[in-house]
């Protein structure tokens, strides 16, 4: 299990070190897709060895059907936010002509 | 060692290094292809884990439709010839580093310690990753979040389209 975790933070880490440096926007969003992805192993990794019932309550409440529904949960979320994004890239291409984040300073277009 | 634990090891290393390179790799389409691998990998490990349903939504939703729209925009924006597909030669690289050694010390001290090397063993029910499983607690338990995503998800829809129409000329 500690091997997992520790997969999961690498990458954790891969991800965040990406978002700092690179300048191109479409890179730093494969790097948020690859922290998100990150997490996603976390969570399943606590599923699959989370003991079976958490004293809380009634079946709401097996550990690792939870952690798969969180999984299933941020894959939604991921897709939108791609989709969102990716709009935003392309547009602020069409008005600029570049993509280059470390220009891109100004909150008005 | 056992063949569990090879396998584990195997699938990885390529999901380090894949990752590794997502980072490094100069080329968007490039690191785009290696993060192909790194989700395909990571599906993998999804199966060795026993949540067999989400592994194959991994590769059906991650590798094919997210990486499917990356490399469109990629091939839309063509990227390659323009000056932010180089990386310039300042301090940045250094500092991210810096920081993701510092974070990524922080992060592993939190696992190691309460853990210990060896971990817990497997604790979940057999067969706790199967459609059969995930469908039925997902549309008794969660039938909530479940129709607040597909609202999320129609929402992006309708964002992402506004977003990447051509304006008019008036």
């Amino acid at each position: 299990m500690t091997w997992y975790l520790m997969l999961g933070a690498f990458m954790f880490t891969c991800g965040a070190v990406g978002v700092i440096v690179r300048r191109n926007p479409v890179v730093v969003f494969m790097c948020i897709e690859l922290m998100l992805n990150a997490v996603n192993l976390t969570f399943l990794t606590f599923a699959a060895y989370s003991p079976s019932l958490l004293p809380l309550g009634p079946e709401l409440t097996q550990s690792w059907m939870s952690g798969q529904m969180m999984v299933i949960f941020v894959m939604a979320v991921a897709a939108a936010e791609v989709a969102v994004g990716l709009g935003i890239i392309m547009a602020i291409y069409r008005l600029r002509d570049e993509v280059d984040l470390d220009s891109m300073s100004a909150m008005r277009g | 060692m056992t063949s569990a634990q090879i396998t584990f090891l195997i699938l990885a290393g390529i999901a380090a290094i894949s990752a590794i390179g997502v980072v490094a790799l100069n080329s968007p389409v490039r690191s785009a292809l290696v993060l192909v691998v790194n989700f395909f990998v990571l599906a993998f490990l999804y199966f060795s884990l026993g949540a067999q349903l989400l592994g194959i939504t991994q590769i059906l939703v991650y590798a094919g439709a997210i990486m499917v729209l990356f490399l469109f925009v990629i091939m839309l924006l063509n990227l390659g010839n323009t000056n932010s597909a180089i990386q310039k030669k300042d301090g940045k690289p250094l500092i991210g580093i810096i920081c993701g050694i510092g974070l990524f010390g922080l992060i592993a001290s939190q696992i190691i310690l309460p853990m210990g090397p060896r971990g817990q063993t497997a604790g979940a029910a057999p067969g706790y990753g199967s459609p059969q499983a995930v469908g039925y607690t997902l549309f008794t338990n969660y039938a909530w979040a479940f129709e607040i995503t597909s609202i999320l998800l129609l929402v992006g829809i309708v964002g992402s389209i506004l977003l990447a129409k051509r304006r008019l000329k008036s």
